[in-house]
C-alpha cells in the first residue's frame, strides 16, 4: 500500500496506487457502459406507451384481482394434490436415477475415469442446463398433456442437480474409513455399503429434501405448458381473465410453498 | 460347540449400525406412510396409454426432426432472441444487485429496527415464493409483451435471492470490526461502507456471478409467457413444428449455460 507525499510534506496513506485506481475505475465504467447499452437494446424493443400506462394497468389489475374468489378453492384441492405429487414423485424418480449416476461420476467410485465418468458428467450437465419448463414442453408433445409429462420433466431436471451435489459429497469423503474396510478384507460392495454410504447419507438426505422444496415451486408452473398441476388452472383463469380466481391460486401457492419450506427446514435440521 | 452354533452366536453379537429413527414404532409408521403415499400418488397419475403409445411414434419423428439442427434458416430470429436474453440477463443482474443491497441491509436483524426488518423480509418472501414465470405473467400484463417484462421479472427475482443470502452473511459478520469502526465516531454510512461491506464483499461477488448464471437460464424460458428472449424464439419454433430450429436453439442454450457455469465457478473460486 503506497504512502504518497503531499504538498505540505505530510504523508498520506492510500489504498491503491494511481494506476490501480485508474484500472478499477475503467472496469466500473466499462460495466456501466455495458449495462446502459444493454438497456438501450431492450428499450428499443419496448412499446413505451404501454409502459407509461403500467401504473394505471397495474391499479386496474389489482382492483380486478380483489377480493379473491374463495369459492373457487373447492375446485383447486385436486390440482394442488396433483402438484405435490408431481414434485414428490418427480423427485423420487430423480433420486433413483441420480444416485447411481453420482457414484459413476465421482472420481473415487467411478469404474472408469476415462470412459464412464465423462458420459455421466455429460448426462448431469445436459439435465441441469435445460429448464423443467422446456423439458415439459417437449414431453407434452410426445406424451400428451397430463401429470406424467410433469413428473418426467421434474425428474429430468432434478437428476443433474442431485447427482452433481451428491458426487461432490462422495469425492469429499474421508478415505481412511474406506482404507480401513479394505484392510479388513471387505469386498467392493461392502466398502460401498459400510464405508461410503454412511458418510454421504446426511448430504444425500439434505440434497433430496432441498430439491423437493425447489420442485414444489417448479411444479406450480408446469401446467402452463399442459403438464398437469395447479398451473393448468392458472393458465385457464388467465386466459378467461378471471383475475379473482388467479388471486385465489396465488394465495394457495403461497401457502403451499410456505408449508413445504417449513417441512424441508425441519427435516434438514433433524438430519444435519 | 458346533460350527453352526458358533456362527449363530457370532451373528447375534455382530454390530449393527443404529437406525436413523430410534423409536421402532415411529420408524415403521413412517416407512408404511411413505409406501402408502407412493402407491396413492402413483395411482392418481392418470396416464392415457393410447395417447402415450401414439406419442412414441411421434417422438421418433420428433427426434428425427431435431437432426440435423438448423442454425441458418431462422438465424436472424435466433440471433435476435439471444441478444434479448443476454441483454435482459446483464441489465437485470446489475439492477437486481444494486437494489438487493439496501434490502439485504434492512433484512439483517443486527442492523435494522424491527419494522424495517419485517418489511424487507416480506419483500424477500414474496420474491422467492413465486416462480419467475408467474411474476413474468403479471409484468407482461402490466407493461406489455417484450424483453422489458422479462428484465423486470428477473430483477425482482434477483432481489429476493441476493438479499436473502446476503442478509444471512451480514448477520454473521465479525462484531469487533464493526464496533472498532463505530468507536472512531463514524456515521451510519461510513460504518456500513467500512465495516460491513468489506466483510461481505467476497460473498457478494460470488453470489452475483452465480445469479448471472441463473438469470440467463431463466431468461431462456420467460419467453414462453411472452416476456422476450430466446424462449420466445423457441416457443415459436415449437408452435410452427420447426424442430430443427428448436434443436439448434436448445444446443445454443446448453452451450451458453455451460460457458456461464464455468465462468461463474471460476469467479467464485477466485474470490472465496
Amino acid at each position: 500500500m503506497p504512502i504518497l507525499e503531499r504538498a505540505g510534506g505530510l504523508p498520506e496513506w492510500k489504498r491503491r496506487t494511481t494506476a490501480q485506481d485508474m484500472l478499477v475505475w475503467t472496469g466500473w465504467l466499462a460495466g456501466v457502459a455495458l449495462a446502459v447499452a444493454c438497456f438501450q437494446f431492450i428499450s428499443d424493443r419496448t412499446i413505451w406507451a404501454f409502459v407509461w400506462d403500467a401504473p394505471t394497468q397495474g391499479a386496474d389489475l389489482v382492483s380486478r384481482m380483489f377480493p379473491p374468489r374463495w369459492s373457487y378453492a373447492e375446485q383447486l384441492w385436486k390440482p394442488l394434490w396433483d402438484t405435490i405429487n408431481i414434485a414428490t414423485l418427480g423427485t423420487l424418480l430423480a433420486i433413483v436415477i441420480g444416485v447411481p449416476l453420482a457414484f459413476l461420476a465421482a472420481h473415487n467410485t467411478t469404474p472408469s475415469a476415462l470412459l464412464v465418468r465423462p458420459v455421466a458428467l455429460f448426462i448431469i450437465v445436459a439435465s441441469r442446463s435445460i429448464n423443467s419448463l422446456i423439458w415439459a414442453l417437449i414431453l407434452v408433445i410426445i406424451l400428451g398433456p397430463g401429470m406424467l409429462a410433469g413428473i418426467l420433466a421434474i425428474a429430468l431436471r432434478s437428476i443433474g442437480f442431485i447427482a452433481k451435489l451428491l458426487y461432490e459429497a462422495i469425492e469429499e469423503i474421508d478415505p481412511t474409513q474406506v482404507e480401513a474396510l479394505r484392510a479388513a478384507g471387505a469386498s467392493n460392495p461392502q466398502v460401498l455399503a459400510w464405508g461410503m454410504v454412511p458418510q454421504v447419507m446426511p448430504a444425500f438426505a439434505g440434497i433430496s429434501v432441498f430439491r423437493w422444496d425447489i420442485n414444489i415451486r417448479e411444479a406450480t408452473v408446469l401446467g402452463l405448458v399442459g403438464a398437469g398441476g395447479i398451473g393448468m388452472q392458472l393458465e385457464a383463469s388467465i386466459n378467461t381473465l378471471a383475475w379473482p380466481q388467479v388471486t385465489m391460486i396465488f394465495l394457495l401457492i403461497l401457502g403451499m410453498v410456505a408449508v413445504s419450506e417449513w417441512v424441508s427446514a425441519r427435516v434438514r435440521h433433524a438430519i444435519i | 460347540m458346533s460350527a453352526t452354533a458358533f456362527d449363530a452366536a457370532a451373528a447375534a453379537r455382530a454390530w449393527r449400525p443404529p437406525p436413523l429413527i430410534s423409536n421402532p414404532l415411529l420408524r415403521y409408521a413412517i416407512y408404511l406412510g411413505a409406501l402408502a403415499y407412493v402407491v396413492l400418488g402413483v395411482a392418481t397419475v392418470e396416464v392415457n396409454w393410447t395417447r402415450a403409445a401414439e406419442g412414441m411414434g411421434r417422438a421418433a419423428g420428433f427426434l428425427g426432426g431435431f437432426f440435423p439442427p438448423d442454425f441458418v434458416s431462422k438465424g436472424d430470429d435466433i440471433f435476435e432472441g439471444l441478444m434479448e436474453s443476454l441483454t435482459m440477463t446483464v441489465v437485470s443482474t446489475a439492477l437486481g444487485i444494486i437494489l438487493s443491497i439496501p434490502v439485504a441491509l434492512g433484512a439483517s436483524r443486527n442492523l435494522a429496527p424491527l419494522p424495517v426488518y419485517l418489511f424487507c423480509r416480506g419483500i424477500i418472501a414474496v420474491s422467492r415464493t413465486f416462480q419467475e414465470i408467474i411474476i413474468a405473467i403479471v409484468f407482461v400484463a402490466m407493461v406489455g409483451f417484450g424483453p422489458l417484462a422479462g428484465m423486470l421479472t428477473l430483477t425482482f427475482a434477483t432481489i429476493g435471492f441476493m438479499a436473502k443470502l446476503l442478509a444471512e452473511d451480514i448477520e454473521d459478520i465479525e462484531r469487533a470490526q464493526a464496533e472498532a469502526v463505530r468507536a472512531t465516531g463514524a456515521g451510519w454510512f461510513s460504518w456500513i461502507a467500512w465495516s460491513v461491506l468489506p466483510q461481505v464483499k467476497p460473498r457478494l461477488i460470488g453470489l452475483s456471478a452465480y445469479r448471472l448464471d441463473i438469470n440467463f437460464r431463466e431468461s431462456a424460458v420467460l419467453g414462453l409467457v411472452g416476456a422476450g428472449g430466446i424462449g420466445d424464439t423457441l416457443n415459436t419454433a415449437f408452435d410452427r413444428y420447426e424442430f430443427d430450429t428448436a434443436a439448434a436453439i436448445l444446443l445454443i442454450i446448453i452451450a451458453i449455460v455451460l460457458a456461464c457455469e464455468y465462468t461463474s465457478g471460476w469467479i467464485r473460486r477466485k474470490v472465496q
